[in-house]
C-alpha cells in the first residue's frame, strides 16, 4: 500500500508537477472546445447541404462522412502531421490536432444531423410550404429546430468520445493533458502524474456530462 | 368549359404513382365563395386532386388555375400562389417547437415580412376568429385535437387565401371534437370563403355545401346540388358508396 | 502535384513497406479477436451486474462504469503499460492493451446492453416468469436476444470503434498495422506507409460503416 502511495500519489510530486498538469487541462479544454464548435456547426451545414439533394453534392457528402467514420484518428493525425510540411503547410501540432478532430466530427454529427432531418414527418414540410415559405426558410425555421433537439442524446455522446481523443495530441507533441503527464513522468521517475493526469480528465468530463443532461432536459417537448 | 370567373379552374388531370394511375383526367370548376365538397371511397384520389391543387403533388398532365393564374406554369412563382391556397390538413401538422401564435405568424413574418407586432395582431384576429383567443401562448402539444385543428385552420386563415382546401379536416379527432371545427368551416364559409373539402362528414355536406361531387377510381362520377347528389343519385356506384356509408 | 503525389501517394514505397503492413494487419485482427469476444462478455456482465438488487453492488459499478468512461483509453493503457510498473506489475504490451480495452469497452458494450434490456417491455418478463422460468433462463433465452436483436446497430458501431481503437496500441509499441506503418514512415521520410494502412483501414471497415449508415436511416424513417 506504501508503495501504491509513492508510486502515484506522491506529495513532492505532485506539489511539483501540478502546474503543468494544470496548464496541460487549459490545452485539453482550448482543443476540445474549438473541436466541438468547428465540429458540430461543420456537420450541421453538410446535413442541411444534404437536404437540398443534389446528387453529386450529396454522393461527395456521403464519401466525406464513410472516410472519416472508418478511419482511425490517430492514422489521420499521423498522415496530416507528417506529409504536409513536406508539400508546403506548414501547421503547429495543435492545428493539426484540431483540424483532423473537427473533421472527424463534422462527419459523425452530420450523420446524427440527417438522421434527425429524415426522421422530421413529411406533414411538416408540406406545412409549411403550404403558407408559401420556400425551400430554405422552412428548412430554417420549421426543420432544423426540430431536428436539432432530437439530436441531442446521440450529438453529446459522441461529441464526448471525440474530445477525448484529444488525448491522441500526445503522439504528435501537443501540450495536452496526457503528454504533461508522461514528460512529467519521465523527469520524476515517478507515476504519479499520470494518476493525477488521469483524475484531471474525470474532472473534465464531469461537467460536460452534466451539460448534455441538462440540455437534454431543455429540449423535452411533445414530438409532431 | 373554362369560366373566366372561376377561383379554382382544373382541366385534364392526370396523376400517377408508378404503375399506378390516380387521377385519369379531371375536369373541375369551382366559382368564388362556392363550397364544394368531395366525396368517394378511399383510393378514388380526392387527396391526390386536392394535394395537386397547390402542388404538393405534381400532376403529369393537365392545367390548374388558381384565381387566373397556371400553377404548373414554371415561370409562376409558386410560393406566392401558395399563400393565396390556403391548405389544412387531416394530421394538423403544426409546428410542436413554436408557441400556436408563432406557428400562425411565421408564414406572415419570414414569407410575408411583415412586422412583429403587425403578424401579431393579424395571429391574434385569426386565433380569437376561430376561437382560440386565450390559447394564443400556448404549445400544440398542449392543445386537444380539436383546438389543434382548429389552429391550423387560423394559421391557413392569416394569410387571407382567396380559396382554402380541406384534406379531410376531422377524420383524426375524437367525435365529440369536430363539432368545433366544422362550426369554424361554417363561419368561413358564411364570411365568403371559396372552399373545397374532402371529407366524410355527409351531414356537414348536406346543411353547409353548394355542390356534392361523387369521385371513384381516379374520375368524377358524378356533381351536383346535395339534396340531389344524396336524394337521387343517377349513377349505381354513387348510389353503392351512399349506401355502404350510411350502413 | 507532383509533390503531392509523391509524399502522401507514392506507389514505390508503398510497394515496398507493403509487406510490413501486412504483418502489422495481421497483428491488428489478433488483437481484435481477443479485445472485441472481451469487451462483449464484459459488457454483459457489467449489463448484469448494474441489475443487481444491492445497492452496494450497483453503485460502486456505476462509479467504476463512468470512470472508465470518463478517461481516455489512450491514458488508460499508458497508465497500465507504464504506470503499473512502478509498483511491480510489467505487463507486456499485448497484456496492457488488453487490459485497457476490457476495462474501457465493457462499459460501453454495457451501457448498450443495459439499454437493450431496459427496452424489453414487463410483459415479456411476466409470460417468461410466469411459466417458471427463472431470471437467469428469462435472462438467455427470451431477454437477452431480444435485446441484442434492438441494440444491433449500436453493437456493430461500438464494435467498428473497437476495431479502430486498436490502433492507438502503436503507441506501446505493440506491431499492429499502424506501428508498421509509422516504422516504414520514419524509415522512408515518407507519409504514403500510412496513407496505405488507412487504405487497410478502409477496406475493412467501410462496408461496416456503409451498412450503419443504411441501418441508421431506415430506423429514421
Amino acid at each position: 500500500m506504501d508503495r501504491f502511495v509513492d508510486a502515484f500519489l506522491n506529495p513532492a510530486v505532485i506539489e511539483k508537477y501540478l502546474p503543468d498538469i494544470l496548464w496541460g487541462m487549459v490545452v485539453t479544454v482550448e482543443v476540445a472546445a474549438a473541436v466541438v464548435v468547428t465540429g458540430v456547426l461543420g456537420g450541421l451545414v453538410l446535413a442541411a447541404i444534404r437536404s437540398f439533394r443534389v446528387r453529386p453534392l450529396n454522393a461527395l457528402i456521403v464519401l466525406f462522412v464513410d472516410v472519416f467514420r472508418a478511419l482511425p484518428p490517430l492514422v489521420i493525425i499521423l498522415i496530416a502531421y507528417f506529409g504536409l510540411p513536406n508539400v508546403g503547410i506548414s501547421l503547429s501540432g495543435f492545428t493539426v490536432l484540431w483540424l483532423v478532430l473537427s473533421l472527424v466530427l463534422a462527419a459523425f454529427s452530420e450523420e446524427i444531423f440527417w438522421s434527425g432531418i429524415l426522421s422530421i414527418r413529411k406533414g411538416q414540410w408540406e406545412a409549411a410550404r403550404s403558407t408559401g415559405l420556400s425551400f430554405v426558410q422552412t428548412l430554417a425555421w420549421v426543420i432544423l429546430p426540430q431536428a436539432v433537439r432530437m439530436t441531442v442524446p446521440p450529438l453529446t455522446n459522441r461529441t464526448i468520445a471525440i474530445t477525448k481523443n484529444t488525448a491522441l495530441g500526445a503522439v504528435i507533441g501537443v501540450p495536452e493533458i496526457l503528454m504533461q503527464a508522461q514528460t512529467a513522468q519521465s523527469f520524476s521517475g515517478n507515476a504519479t502524474p499520470l494518476l493525477i493526469g488521469s483524475l484531471a480528465y474525470i474532472l473534465l468530463f464531469i461537467p460536460v456530462v452534466a451539460v448534455g443532461r441538462w440540455l437534454e432536459t431543455r429540449f423535452a417537448w411533445g414530438r409532431a | 368549359m373554362s369560366d373566366d370567373n372561376a377561383m379554382l379552374d382544373v382541366a385534364g388531370l392526370r396523376k400517377s404513382f408508378g404503375s399506378l394511375e390516380v387521377l385519369r383526367g379531371i375536369d373541375l370548376t369551382v366559382r368564388p365563395q362556392e363550397l364544394v365538397f368531395v366525396i368517394g371511397p378511399s383510393g378514388s384520389g380526392k387527396s391526390t386532386l386536392l394535394r395537386c391543387c397547390n402542388r404538393l403533388e405534381e400532376p403529369d398532365e393537365g392545367s390548374i388555375r388558381v384565381d387566373g393564374v397556371e400553377l404548373l406554369d414554371p415561370k409562376t412563382d409558386i410560393n406566392a400562389m401558395r399563400r393565396r391556397i390556403g391548405m389544412v390538413f387531416q394530421s394538423f401538422n403544426l409546428y410542436p417547437h413554436m408557441t400556436v401564435l408563432s406557428n400562425v405568424t411565421l408564414a406572415l413574418r419570414k414569407a410575408l415580412g411583415k412586422s412583429r407586432t403587425e403578424a401579431r395582431e393579424i395571429g391574434e384576429a385569426a386565433l380569437a376568429r376561430v376561437g382560440l383567443a386565450d390559447k394564443v401562448d400556448a404549445y400544440p402539444a398542449q392543445l386537444s385535437g380539436g383546438q389543434q385543428q382548429r389552429a391550423a385552420i387560423a394559421r391557413a386563415v392569416a394569410l387571407e387565401p382567396k380559396i382554402m382546401l380541406f384534406d379531410e379536416p376531422t377524420s383524426a379527432l375524437d367525435p365529440e371534437l369536430v363539432g368545433s371545427v366544422l362550426a369554424v368551416m361554417r363561419e368561413l364559409r358564411e364570411a365568403g370563403m371559396t372552399m373545397v373539402v374532402v371529407s366524410h362528414e355527409m351531414r356537414f355536406a348536406r346543411d353547409a355545401a353548394d355542390r356534392v361531387i361523387f369521385m371513384d377510381d381516379g374520375v368524377i362520377v358524378e356533381q351536383g346540388p346535395p339534396e340531389r347528389i344524396f336524394g337521387s343519385p343517377e349513377h349505381a356506384r354513387t348510389r353503392s358508396f351512399l349506401a355502404d356509408v350510411a350502413a | 502535384m507532383e509533390l503531392f503525389v509523391d509524399q502522401f501517394l507514392n506507389l514505390e514505397i508503398m510497394r515496398q513497406a507493403f509487406p510490413l503492413l501486412l504483418r502489422g494487419l495481421g497483428m491488428t485482427l489478433l488483437l481484435c479477436l481477443a479485445v472485441v469476444p472481451l469487451g462483449l462478455v464484459g459488457g454483459l456482465a457489467v449489463a448484469l451486474i448494474c441489475r443487481s438488487r444491492w445497492r452496494a453492488v450497483r453503485w460502486p459499478a456505476y462509479a467504476l462504469i463512468d470512470f472508465f468512461r470518463a478517461v481516455p483509453p489512450l491514458v488508460l493503457l499508458i497508465f497500465i503499460y507504464a504506470g503499473l510498473p512502478f509498483v511491480g506489475i510489467r505487463p507486456s504490451p499485448f497484456v496492457a492493451v488488453c487490459v485497457a480495452f476490457l476495462l474501457n469497452t465493457s462499459s460501453y458494450y454495457g451501457e448498450i446492453y443495459r439499454a437493450g434490456i431496459d427496452s424489453i417491455g414487463r410483459g415479456q418478463w411476466e409470460a417468461a416468469r410466469s411459466t417458471g422460468l427463472n431470471v437467469f433462463q428469462t435472462l438467455a433465452w427470451v431477454i437477452v436476444p431480444q435485446a441484442v436483436r434492438n441494440v444491433l446497430p449500436d453493437l456493430i458501431s461500438n464494435t467498428v470503434e473497437v476495431v479502430k481503437l486498436t490502433s492507438i496500441a502503436s503507441v506501446v509499441a505493440m506491431p499492429e498495422l499502424l506501428y508498421a506503418a509509422d516504422m516504414a514512415r520514419s524509415l522512408t521520410y515518407n507519409p504514403s506507409p500510412i496513407v496505405l494502412a488507412a487504405a487497410i483501414y478502409l477496406a475493412l471497415l467501410w462496408p461496416c460503416v456503409r451498412l450503419l449508415s443504411r441501418m441508421e436511416h431506415k430506423v429514421a424513417r
